[in-house]
């Protein structure tokens, strides 16, 4: 009997429109949990690096984590992995929301797509049974729109549905996937999902879901939310509101911007508005959200409340909305709120990436202003920047005019723009948009985060050791006075020495060997998280989150029934984060690629950044080119990346051998 | 008021305005009541279901009451603060009509039983696992209840009869008479 997974995957070839239901190899699960583990397992097996993003032989993966499902809280994550259109690396996008949870009461773990359907269609999982079903009724329209349309085509409102957009359809490098409150945002996989020629994926089960150890893994859950109760009465003192509790970041409930609005850059990335947050506007912006937020919601089986039911229209939940992105089409378009909250609605129903599309819209009014672009590129746009949003957005999706050619992305559409238009696309990191943030003095442990984070996005790596040295002794002292989650005393002690000026501050403090244990340790728990399930916002996000390296053997044990210590927990991490590098390598990514973007700090140190980077590419076991070396991939049971790298010529046989 | 020989009425107040929709309630009480405990959990095994409509935002909790044989004829379809509900939306039944509260396998009615349990749980699990508050357990004393007084069944018999006369509705009595039993 296989406990937490149902040790079954779905297999769909679009082309030839037909399903398998494929019992998994249950040493898949001890070697790579799931999830992320298993799907990069899948990757590697399955696509190889000459295969393109658009091509049939590209899969795309909906993965649900070892634990997702199960009663223990926030588990309900759904890995989407594909090569994406944008960075071609593999991407792997984490989904929140209750898919997972009803893909595996439907009895799968996963589904894979391959192929390409002859037209639109979506697929229809009914419990074990499956269907692919026309979809060219719904071509074009919204994903909400969508969702709900097929719940009525079905006649069940029970069905989870995943869907894309007009975006997706159109294969814009940034469309997403959606699902109700919750997206697959980044890196494009709405894209490989339109290529596909798939609308959607229709879930609904009604099938048990075993736990191996059932009244010690229930004595795990019920800690995990006295915990959560617990932390949310006590917030963190002495940091900002919006990381002071757990769950993704509180943009919902949360409504001094201060914070976000004068640290985070505006327009394409540039500009920083210190003083932007008065009272005026301060309450101006709680009117907009208190009047269009109708109720606050979260993801399946968890207490926090991320998202939030948005009214723009005379709906009364006009679309669903989480996180950063009530403040990205406001702050790329300079504009406010409620032109914020209302483009959104709009982005929403067709399917793009909140980070990625205003970034690129932003971008695209720059190069305007630069005249790099001029009027004949924008027939008939509006004068005003939240016209020109809209219209950039509509041209987007629909990869109309200029929009074709901006829907490749900012790095993707300076390449075909030419005429100095790259310098343009200056916040992105291995081609892929970020979040608009610059800032001053260079920090070691962001460095290394952003450098080497393959997510290739900072909130899937950083996390559990605060993000600046708090300001008192007294202070860091009362913070490590409760904090277990920490993997040993050592880490205590960079905190407790870290300062905010002088010797022991950024960027030569924390030390290059601290920093390295400091991205390794949170690196780990995300990595832990994607391949579990669970949501980042509950364990590798947040300061003092319920899950952490200590508990997690025992919980994921008790209910999977994988026999699992912490340094096995750690080991197989290594071991899923070193395939996923392998991955990536495969495809050409080196040492070049891992470096964040070129203005992200005023002050940089060329010396020190190599510095780190040679010693944390040592500290992973790779080599000077950031290639995992013969001897890892040994000690991680993954000999046949090592077999295929000497193959191939990644590593050199004698370096092999060595 | 003398209480000294009343019974305790258990209640679940649902703050519909509270509910964030997460299922926890659906999770626990699947999980509570697997056999063995706690070794499975399926939402369409829970005694609580959230009716859910996310772009009419409605996230209607409702929990599993009496089997019922046969489908309503007639039906109400509530519209509260602007959200439309569905016609069954509020009601508790296990009902041919639809699929919930039925066990998966069998079909079987499917009942919330307060978790009722030896030991006793101090409170129902659906409520603990609501950090929302959107389900608040409550205990009352109450009175109990009088037998209906004579002429109220009078009116009820009379009224019957007049719809169907007095051979028919007498026949029934007769029949229903002999298979009455508590609950
Ligand atoms: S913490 Fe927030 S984002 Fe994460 S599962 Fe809970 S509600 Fe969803
Ligand atoms: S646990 Fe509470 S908030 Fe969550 S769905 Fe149930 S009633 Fe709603
Ligand atoms: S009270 Fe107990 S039996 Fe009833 S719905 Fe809640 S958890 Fe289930």
């Amino acid at each position: 009997m296989r406990y937490a997974e149902t040790g079954f995957n779905l297999e769909v070839d679009l082309t030839r429109g037909s399903f398998e239901r494929v019992t998994t190899d249950a040493r898949h699960t001890e070697q790579f949990l799931g999830g992320l583990g298993t799907n990069a397992r899948l990757m590697w097996d399955r696509v190889g690096p000459e295969v393109e993003p658009f091509s049939p032989d590209n899969l795309l993966v909906f993965g649900t984590g070892l634990l997702t499902g199960s009663p223990a809280p926030a588990t309900n994550r759904t890995i989407v992995s594909a090569i994406s259109p944008q960075t071609k690396l593999f991407a792997f996008s984490m989904m929140g929301g209750f898919f997972g949870a009803e893909l595996k009461h439907a009895g799968f773990d996963k589904v894979v797509v391959r192929g390409k359907a002859p037209e639109l269609v979506y697929l229809w999982i009914d419990d074990g049974k499956v269907e692919i079903r026309d979809a060219k009724h719904f071509r074009g329209l919204g994903t909400l729109e969508t969702a709900e349309l097929i719940r009525r085509e079905l006649g069940d409102s029970m069905v989870q549905v995943a869907s894309i957009g007009l975006a997706g359809e159109n294969r814009v490098f940034f469309a997403s996937i959606e699902q109700g409150r919750s997206s697959a945002s980044r890196q494009g996989l709405g894209a490989i999902m339109g290529d596909k020629n798939l609308k959607a994926i229709a879930v609904r089960g009604r099938q048990d879901l075993n736990v191996a150890r059932p009244a010690e893994f229930m004595g795990y859950c019920n800690d995990a939310l006295k915990y959560i109760e617990l932390r949310e009465k006590n917030p963190i003192p002495g940091v900002m509101p919006i990381v002071a509790g757990l769950g993704s970041p509180q943009e919902m409930r949360v409504h001094d911007e201060q914070w976000h609005t004068e640290n985070f850059v505006w327009g394409n990335a540039r500009h920083r508005r210190k003083g932007f947050w008065t009272k005026e506007i301060h309450e101006k912006w709680t009117g907009t959200m208190e009047h269009m937020r109708t109720r606050l919601l979260s993801c399946h089986n968890c207490p926090l409340k991320c998202g939030a039911a948005i009214s723009v229209d005379t709906r009364i939940c006009s679309y669903m909305m989480k996180c950063f992105s009530k403040l990205t089409y406001t702050m790329g378009a300079m504009s406010d709120l409620d032109f914020g909250l209302k483009i959104a609605q709009k982005a929403t129903e067709h399917g793009v990436d909140a980070f990625s599309a205003p970034q690129t819209m932003a971008f695209a009014i720059e190069l305007y202003e630069a005249g790099i672009l001029t009027d004949a590129d924008f027939p008939g746009w509006p004068k005003e920047p939240e016209g020109r949003f809209y219209w950039l957005l509509d041209h987007i999706v629909r990869r109309e005019g200029i929009g074709d050619v901006l829907a490749d992305g900012t790095y993707g559409a300076a390449e075909r723009i030419g005429k100095g238009a790259m310098a343009f696309a200056h916040n992105n990191i291995k081609r892929h948009e970020q979040l608009p943030l610059k800032l001053g003095m260079l920090n070691p442990i962001y460095f290394l985060m952003y450098s080497t984070g393959e997510k290739i996005n900072i909130t899937q790596i950083e996390g559990n050791f605060p993000q600046t040295p708090f300001a008192t002794r007294a202070e860091r002292e009362a913070f490590v006075k409760e904090w277990e989650h920490v993997p040993d005393e050592r880490f205590k002690q960079w905190f407790l020495d870290w300062e905010l000026r002088g010797e022991k501050s950024i960027p030569n403090y924390p030390t290059v060997e601290a920093t390295c244990e400091i991205v390794h340790w949170q690196e780990m728990m995300h990595y832990i998280d994607d391949s579990v399930g669970v949501c980042a916002g509950l364990s590798s996000f947040p300061l003092k989150p319920p899950y952490h390296i200590h508990n997690w053997p025992r919980i994921i044990s008790a209910g999977s029934g994988l026999t699992l210590d912490e340094e096995s927990l750690k080991h197989t991490t290594r071991r899923i984060r070193t395939l996923v590098r392998a991955l990536n390598i495969r495809r050409g990514m080196r040492r070049k690629d891992d470096k964040p973007p070129d203005d992200h700090w005023k002050n940089r140190f060329p010396e020190l950044e190599k510095k780190l980077l040679d010693a944390y590419y040592e500290f992973k076991g790779w080599n000077s080119d950031g290639v995992p070396t013969r001897e890892t991939l040994h000690e991680l049971d993954l000999d046949f990346v090592a077999d295929e790298f000497v193959q191939k010529g990644i590593l050199k046989a004698e370096e092999a051998a060595a | 008021m003398n209480l000294s020989n009343g019974r305790t009425i258990k209640t679940i107040r649902i703050d519909v305005a509270k509910c964030n929709g997460c299922r926890a309630c659906e999770v626990i009480c699947a999980s509570f009541h697997a056999k063995p405990r706690y070794s499975s959990t399926n939402p369409a095994r829970s005694r609580i279901r959230v009716i859910r409509d996310q772009v009419a935002d409605i996230y209607l909790p409702v929990y599993a009451g009496k089997y019922t044989a046969a489908e309503c004829a007639g039906r109400d379809k509530y519209v509260i603060d602007g959200r439309e509900y569905d016609e069954c939306a509020f009601c508790r039944a296990s009902c041919p009509s639809r699929d919930i509260f039925k066990e998966p396998d069998s079909d079987l009615p499917l009942k919330c039983d307060m978790c009722e349990s030896d030991p006793t749980v101090k409170e129902p699990w659906c409520v603990q696992w609501c950090l929302a508050e959107a389900l608040v357990f409550e205990e009352r004393q109450v009175a109990e209840d009088k037998a209906p007084a004579l002429d109220d069944v009078d009116i009820g018999l009379t009224a019957l009869a007049n719809t169907h006369g007095w051979p028919k509705v007498l026949d029934a009595v007769g029949r229903m008479g002999g298979t009455e039993k508590k609950g």
